[in-house]
């Protein structure tokens, strides 16, 4: 499973975030994830502890952001919602569409905790 | 925009972005990708294929739908019109590479252990360790997987997915995410069509347009020989788009994975 391989990434992402912002630990990250990214949030979520465990955001809450599957047709321009195996045009359906959302895998945000003598100088 | 961690901080905003939110705690907007790290390391492959006219295609099927089987029935094709070279990252036990070898062209096995996908920075360990100079095709098969591999940018310029009249018409609507990312989907197995009445090409087809799909979708038999001119045409071509590119300093991504960031509007 590559979910593993993911949520290594993703802890990686969020240790760089909280070394840029001097900050001592994560308590919140958020991933908006598309059902066409390929990557199960079930199991994301199981994959994440395992990568975390030790390290600045092994507490974190971990909140995944599920992305509509949103595309835009070709042929008559409406935008519609579509199922997983069906990008389809909800207006017209027509197959010549375009994938607007439901393909993201993107870290959002994170919420960091500052130890006070950290806080950086502006 | 912070270089080091993709984040919108600047010397001007630092003040917002380090708002509290609650006693001790700040809040950042990222809005970078997860895999980012996989796809810059990934472009780097694509420069080191496009600095020497390189067409770089990945394979990519269930077990045993006939990846190595059509890579031997190509290389031996296209032998004495172009020079080929082959990244083997499929099980290394079942010997692809010596298979490779066999037709004398260049092949590299990369050791995959139990890894179900390959990755970029794989990808270029391997580059590394060959010689790249005068190749006009590196063909890189994949671990015969059809869910993970479809979520890592290797570099290549193309997918390729195999799809043989063993397994079932309705693949593509299973694995919609390994079928969408395809640039052409091969039929493979197609001698055997005669003995199973339920694998319907049309409706691999089909399945496959419902993804909103264009790429072509061939029908071959690399085994029988049956089909193959087309496969061999559709390589040509493509090798000649991509020296057009080179010549004007473009690259380009298997479509899929090039639309996705470009059209997403802002939603946070
Ligand atoms: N009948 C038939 N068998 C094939 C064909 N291509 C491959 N095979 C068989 O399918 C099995 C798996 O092929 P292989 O190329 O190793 O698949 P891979 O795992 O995708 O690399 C082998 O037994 C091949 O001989 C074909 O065109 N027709
Ligand atoms: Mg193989
Ligand atoms: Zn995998
Ligand atoms: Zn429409
Ligand atoms: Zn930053
Ligand atoms: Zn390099």
């Amino acid at each position: 499973m590559h979910e593993l391989a993911v949520a290594q990434a993703l802890v990686e992402q969020v240790d760089s975030v909280i070394r840029q912002h001097n900050a001592s630990s994560a308590s919140l990250i958020r991933v908006r994830i598309g059902p066409l990214a390929g990557v199960v949030p079930e199991l994301l979520a199981s994959a994440f502890p395992l990568a975390a465990a030790g390290s600045r955001m092994e507490h974190a809450e971990l909140d995944l952001v599920a992305a509509p599957i949103q595309v835009r047709c070709q042929t008559c321009g409406a935008e519609t919602e579509a199922a997983l195996n069906r990008l389809i045009c909800g207006a017209c359906g027509d197959w010549h569409t375009q994938v607007l959302s439901g393909d993201e895998l993107l870290l959002e945000s994170v919420e960091l905790e500052t130890a006070p003598s950290l806080i950086p100088e502006s | 925009m912070c270089d080091t961690c993709g984040c919108n901080l600047t010397p001007g905003n630092q003040h917002l972005a380090f708002k509290p939110v609650a006693k001790g705690a700040t809040a950042v907007s990222v809005l970078k990708g997860l895999l980012q790290k996989n796809d810059d390391q990934a472009g780097h492959n694509r420069e080191h294929f496009d600095r020497r006219g390189i067409l770089a295609i990945n394979l990519m099927s269930s077990p045993g739908s006939g990846k190595t089987a059509l890579l031997e029935a190509t290389l031996v094709a296209l032998k004495d019109e172009f020079t080929c070279a082959v990244i083997e990252g499929d099980l290394e036990t079942e010997n692809d590479a010596e298979r490779i070898r066999a037709k004398g062209v260049q092949a590299h096995q990369i050791v995959t252990g139990t890894a179900c996908h390959l990755d970029a920075h794989l990808v270029h360990d391997a580059l590394h360790q060959m010689k790249l100079d005068g190749v006009d095709f590196l063909f890189i098969e994949n671990v015969g997987n059809l869910v993970c591999p479809a979520s890592f940018d290797l570099g290549q310029h193309l997918n390729v997915t195999l799809l043989s009249v063993t397994e079932g018409d309705d693949k593509p609507a299973k694995y919609p995410v390994m079928f969408r990312a395809a640039d052409a989907m091969l039929v493979t197995k197609t001698d055997l069509l005669a003995v199973l009445d339920d694998f319907d090409p049309d409706k691999a087809e089909a399945h496959l347009r419902h993804l909103a799909n264009p790429a072509p979708a061939m029908r071959l038999s690399a085994r029988k020989g049956l089909g193959m001119e087309a496969w061999l045409t559709w390589l040509r071509e493509q090798l000649a788009a991509q020296r057009a590119r080179v010549a004007i300093g473009q690259s380009r991504r298997p479509a899929i994975q090039s639309d996705g960031q470009r059209l997403h509007r802002v939603t946070a």
